[in-house]
């Protein structure tokens, strides 16, 4: 009686580290893959490609500089990365956080105007919570779409993304311009002593510690909570959810809510740190890569944080590849493509490394469940 | 240069801009019909439609001749289209996540293997003038129209009558709207998806390369605004229905025409509104044609959406 409990509990913890041993290994394995791809290329195209990934390293994570670089590229990126990974639990493919990163900059940008003269923490918290509501309302329409007409969010996330930047730049350039910003038209700035700091003894902006809060927060809510619980289960088998009582609806209304608060966080602290206006330099692309960031990470919050650095230093060291190989800027979303495509294929070999691992551990257990349906719907 | 029509500039610009702006959609919605019919959604066309359009601007400066660019931008959608059919025809594969992570992929590409062609000047694609008979030249440019155009017309045609009356047709069709019934009757199901993907890819390229060799005529890293993606939704719109795709994108062809119709003759204050034009009215349509109980009439009973 005895011995056969400890040996299935061994036998549960084995195929847990199996598991675990499998989703760190399998995505590193791709990442192998993808360098070596890229690297083909690359050489392809005329440059070397060891120099060339020399220098990417140094670029990305060489030096002190670099690797300061690195981190400020992660901290929008785990933000909108939720913005897709947390609809994502409940089934959904969501790719709107450049549109919700972009309006929640604006937000922060409007909200620090009209607090004008207040205390500056007043202000952050006012800029924070503009851009917070801006994002959640605008994904969160998007999966209220999905929940109430049954719209493709995939779709209409991405349509919200070029509406989103054509009503951000008409107000840019037009009612909210401020006059004095002559090349680059941008909203009035938000002045220097509302400035959202850098972390001490480094120059990475806060805008980090709302990357990781939000990393955190987000895995307590999915892994640990009732409404992660539930979210998950949607997820599973939305039908069986709604018939277990379950407010279907108003679950996918709430994750696209929340992640879409997330990528307006990233646009507020771009705004807060970087920019210190609302300008065109707040559509670069950190929503596109979020969904990368959110697909290596298999959606999983706490993964997203260490995927975000590494991606957020690839596109570091683009600059430093442009200017040292001569090759085009292009080339980090090129690497990034690669990634994406060989991350999706290595999806298929997931579960037969497990089997693997069991059978060389020499313990027999009941076949694992299959992985959630987001991945194989 | 609207002097001598006025307001009525507008519209015959909306008119010439519907004939011209709307051969990329068309083309690209005719693939992704295609490819939805047999069962599988390819959201990457957006990056096919760049890649075609790179890919058949620098043949067509290589090598002098547009129609080969057209080969060119034909040849690398096919292969876009063989490289998503066969990651989705592994197992565990997500059609949409693919499409999403090709999208990436091609516009980088594009990017990439297109800087050095930013600057020379191609042989574009020849016209045919329509508006012969007028005297007023806006209706005379307006009725400028693109051999691709026409060829996409007939093939609008083509392709609904092979659906419809053909073995293949049938084939495509059981294919995408039960996979179960299609491996009963004995057809290679990935196969007949992965020939409809390739297909659908070489529509998308050709539509691609319109945008270098057509209209606007040259190639640069902003010439795509997410035609690829509004394409796919018109396929919905247009109830899988090859037909119905020419006309919604003759629709979507005016909408994209408006903001440049309106700056013409002057307005040009809300110019970033006017051109979010085709995306609200894709989204418009979208939740007008939606329907919570999920299955529209006319999708195809595989597509990952119906189930």
């Amino acid at each position: 009686m005895t011995a056969t409990a400890s040996l299935s509990a061994s036998s549960a913890s084995r195929g847990r580290a199996g598991a675990l041993a499998e989703a760190i290994a399998l995505p590193l394995a791709a990442i192998a893959v993808s360098l070596v791809l890229f690297g083909i290329f690359v050489a392809l195209a005329g440059a070397a490609p060891l120099a060339m990934y020399h220098q990417m390293l140094r670029g990305a994570f060489g030096t002190w500089f670099s690797i300061q670089s690195s981190l400020s590229r992660a901290a929008p990126l785990m933000l909108t990365a939720l913005c897709t990974a947390i609809p994502a639990r409940l089934g959904l493919i969501l790719i709107g956080g450049e549109g919700a990163l972009v309006l929640g900059g604006l937000a922060a940008a409007v909200a620090a105007t009209a607090l004008g003269p207040a205390p500056p923490l007043a202000v952050a918290i006012g800029m924070a919570a503009a851009a917070l509501v801006a994002g959640a309302l605008w994904i969160g329409a998007c999966a209220a779409l999905r929940a109430l007409r049954g719209v493709n969010e995939t779709i209409s996330s991405l349509l919200l993304n070029y509406i989103a930047i054509g009503v951000f730049s008409h107000l840019v350039e037009g009612p909210l311009r401020d006059p004095a910003s002559l090349n680059k038209p941008s909203t009035a700035p938000i002045g220097e002593a509302n400035a959202l700091g850098q972390l001490p003894g480094m120059t990475v902006h806060w805008g980090l510690v709302f990357g990781i809060v939000a990393c955190v927060v987000a895995w307590i809510l999915v892994e640990r909570t009732t409404y992660g619980f539930a979210a998950r289960m949607v997820g599973g088998n939305a039908r069986a959810a709604q018939l277990a009582g379950l407010p279907v609806r108003r679950l996918i209304v709430a994750a696209g809510a929340l992640g879409g608060a997330c990528a307006g966080l990233a646009g507020m602290a771009e705004v807060a740190a970087v920019h210190g206006a609302a300008n065109s330099s707040l559509h670069a692309g950190y929503g596109y890569s979020g969904i990368l960031v959110a697909f290596l990470a298999r959606h999983h919050p706490l993964a997203i944080m260490p995927v975000a650095v590494l991606v957020g230093g690839i596109s570091a060291s683009g600059g430093l590849i442009q200017r040292s190989i001569g090759l085009p800027d292009a080339a980090v979303n090129v690497l990034q493509g690669i990634l994406f495509v060989v991350i999706l294929a290595s999806e298929t070999l997931r579960g037969r490394f497990a089997g693997r691992w069991r059978a060389w551990s020499g313990v027999r257990e009941p076949a694992r469940a299959p992985a959630p349906a987001e991945e194989t719907a | 240069m609207t002097a001598g029509l006025g307001a009525w500039g507008v519209p015959v610009a909306v008119l010439g801009g519907a004939l011209r702006v709307s051969t990329p959609f068309l083309f690209v919605s005719l693939g992704e019909c295609l490819t939805e019919r047999a069962g599988r959604i390819n959201l990457g066309l957006e990056g096919t439609l760049v890649m075609g359009a790179m890919a058949g601007y620098a043949t067509s400066v290589l090598t002098g001749s547009p129609y080969l660019g057209v080969l060119a931008a034909g040849g690398v959608g096919v292969a876009f289209g063989a490289l998503h059919g066969w990651l989705c025809s592994l197992p565990r594969v997500n059609d949409v996540a693919v499409g999403i992570a090709l999208m990436l992929l091609g516009v980088g590409l594009a990017f990439f293997l297109g800087k050095p062609f930013i600057q020379p000047v191609a042989p574009r694609l020849p016209t045919i003038a329509l508006g012969r008979w007028s005297d007023v030249p806006q209706i005379r440019s307006a009725l400028e129209v693109h051999a691709l155009f026409v060829a996409g017309v007939i093939l609008a045609v083509a392709l609904g009558w092979l659906l419809r009356r053909t073995r293949w047709g049938m084939m495509i069709r059981v294919v995408g709207e039960s996979a179960a019934a299609a491996r009963a009757i004995g057809y290679d199901v990935e196969r007949v998806r992965l020939l409809a993907t390739m297909a659908g890819g070489f529509l998308a390229g050709v539509g691609g390369c319109f945008l270098s060799l057509g209209y606007p005529g040259s190639w640069n890293e902003g010439l795509s605004s997410g035609q690829g993606l509004m394409a796919v939704a018109l396929v919905i719109f247009s109830r899988w229905d090859p037909l119905r795709c020419l006309l919604a994108s003759l629709l979507f062809g005016g909408a994209g025409a408006l903001g440049p119709a309106l700056q013409a003759v002057g307005i040009t204050s809300g110019y970033y509104l006017f051109s979010t034009a085709p995306y609200v009215l894709t989204l418009v349509i979208m939740i007008a044609t939606s329907s919570a109980r999920r299955t529209l009439p006319g999708q195809p009973g595989e597509l990952a959406g119906a189930r």
